[in-house]
């Protein structure tokens, strides 16, 4: 249901970008982090931005979603300028953050942290869905929030933005610091958020995960991006990814 | 039986009922500090006049416009309240990106003009509230004489503690305060309307120092210096407590209530300082406060 009213928008038919960032900059405090970021995200792609250390890729997201204090140029979504709405309006156009910290509160029990986010769009994805994909937090519903797993944790904080309605996701690292066999797991999900119309775009070091779900790739390094890569011309420019990479 | 240590029953339990009512005041106060602090990260100082304020707007409703106690129970707390939630909008909103002691000296400040106003228009005399007539007489325990009056206030505060409590810990609301407590940034970006709920919240917390001032009106003497007495022990309460506890907040409300009560049987030279003893123990052991949670 909800897909179909995101294809009657003439937008999202059009194969224009649903997110488009144009010289995005952005501060903490005095120093400059983000200086020009550059790059559009099309309806229902996954898209990384891949890059060292430091090279502002958790910023970028941030600056999208709004919660930096100081950020110029220009956040588009849908063709609407968010560039200066307070984050709780990015969020209500149906954007979707997921910190790299992941976020889970400890005052509140897993139930309340899967509950939490109100529903900005109509069509989220029902609980069924979600324990369905996420079967351990079922089980885990009247634990606190942060006596869960590094795992489980993280997927508890995908699991409660996709009740939201929200169609765009912003997922910051979701395998850091996680096992394998996780890690495998929350590749999945990705790869089924994608068939079910979400869009994604995913903050990653490994560049390995990286390939197994996303369509394209760009570079981010010193507060810009420098290159975009589409995954299947990735092994073609491993040699170029590896310099940027520093790997 | 209840000859205890050669103290008469009355006398003791006469105690315990004052200590009692005055936990009461503690929870309740110390209560809306909580509440305040966990989510505004202020100490607010003007908690004090905020009380005595609720108190003043009883006495004037009752004798400027003629309405009743029971009435002033609900009007008196959302007035205080209102003018809480003014107070956060034109002020304390600014200080938010800066340290604690901004916060403290602003409120500290608030609660000082706003006493010496009260102190300029009414003196320090003190106004007497007459007591609604369901109040006045009491009931003979056998044990000892409770007044319904001070049945009323112990009743009546606990259940609004009680109320707050389950309001903020099982509610789908209180899960929003908690989380916003927490990390506003996410629960913003979530999409909820945090600034709005850090306003209503200082309001509230205000509304139930307003609530705490309606219920002494009519047993303690209603003056502008009511609450610059009350609001240090209320403080030590806190820190004994823990800051931010909202359980921590009422449990030691009226259990420091009650060990105040027995100390006066039976140290009566102990009394008014027992809470600060209790506190400087308890600093000693647990910094963070019996109910705190050490970050």
């Amino acid at each position: 249901m909800a897909e179909a009213a995101f294809a009657t928008n003439p937008q999202a038919d059009a194969g224009s970008p649903l997110l488009s960032v144009k010289g995005l900059e952005a501060w903490y405090g005095e120093s400059h982090v983000l200086h020009g970021i550059d790059f559009d995200v099309r309806f229902g792609e996954v898209v990384t931005l891949l890059g060292r250390n430091g090279a502002g890729k958790t910023t970028t997201l941030k600056a999208i979603m709004g919660v930096l204090p100081k950020r110029t140029g220009s956040v588009q979504f849908q063709g609407k300028e968010l560039m200066h709405a307070p984050a709780r309006f990015v969020a209500r156009e149906g954007i979707a953050w997921c910190p790299e910290e992941r976020g889970i509160f400890s005052s509140l029990s897993v139930e309340e942290n899967l509950m939490l986010p109100p529903q900005v769009k109509p069509g989220g994805m029902s609980l069924d869905r979600i324990f369905e994909l996420f079967p351990n937090l079922k089980e885990r519903l009247s634990s606190q929030g942060t006596k869960l797993s590094g795992g489980e944790q993280q997927m508890l904080a995908i699991a409660r933005i996709l009740r939201t309605g929200a169609k765009m996701l912003l997922l910051d690292e979701p395998t850091e610091g996680l096992a394998p066999v996780i890690i495998q797991q929350i590749g999945h999900t990705i790869a089924r958020l994608k068939q079910e119309g979400f869009t994604i775009i995913l903050v990653e070091q490994n560049f390995r995960f990286a390939s197994t779900v996303a369509d394209r790739h760009y570079v981010v390094e010193q507060g810009k991006v420098i290159d975009m890569i589409p995954n299947d011309q990735l092994e073609a420019n491993i040699d170029k990814l590896h310099a940027y990479l520093g790997v | 039986m209840f000859e205890l240590l050669g103290i008469p029953p009355q006398a003791l339990f006469g105690q315990l009922l004052l200590g009692l009512i005055n936990g009461s005041f503690y929870a309740i106060l110390s209560l809306g500090l909580a509440v305040i602090f966990g989510l505004l990260n202020i100490i607010n100082f003007t908690h004090g006049a905020q009380y005595m304020l609720g108190a003043f707007v009883t006495w004037m409703l009752l004798n400027y416009l003629g309405v009743n106690y029971w009435w002033s129970l609900l009007i008196a707390p959302v007035a205080v309240g209102i003018t809480g939630v003014i107070l956060e909008r034109l002020f304390i909103r600014r200080l938010y990106h800066l340290d604690h002691l901004y916060g403290l000296l602003l409120t500290f400040g608030l609660a000082l003009i706003t006493t010496g106003i009260f102190k300029q228009i009414f003196g320090v005399s003190g106004l007497p509230y007459q007591a609604p007539p369901l109040l006045s007489g009491g009931h003979n325990l056998g044990f000892m004489y409770l007044p319904n009056s001070r049945a009323w206030v112990i009743i009546a505060s606990a259940v609004v503690c009680l109320a707050t409590w389950f309001v903020i810990e099982k509610t789908k609301l209180g899960a929003y305060l908690r989380a916003a407590t927490e990390n506003p940034t996410l629960v913003g970006a979530f999409g909820v309307n945090v600034p709005l709920m850090i306003t209503l919240t200082y309001g509230f917390g205000v509304a139930l120092a307003g609530f705490a001032g309606v219920l002494a009106a009519p047993i303690y003497a209603i003056n502008p210096v009511m609450g610059e007495n009350l609001i240090i022990v209320v403080f030590a309460v806190v820190v004994i407590g823990g800051m931010g506890s909202i359980l921590g907040s009422i449990v030691t409300g009226f259990g420091l209530g009650l060990i105040e009560g027995l100390t006066r049987v039976f140290y009566p030279e102990g009394s008014a300082v027992v809470i600060f003893v209790i506190m400087a123990l308890v600093l000693l052991v647990k910094p963070a406060g019996l109910f705190g949670r050490t970050a």
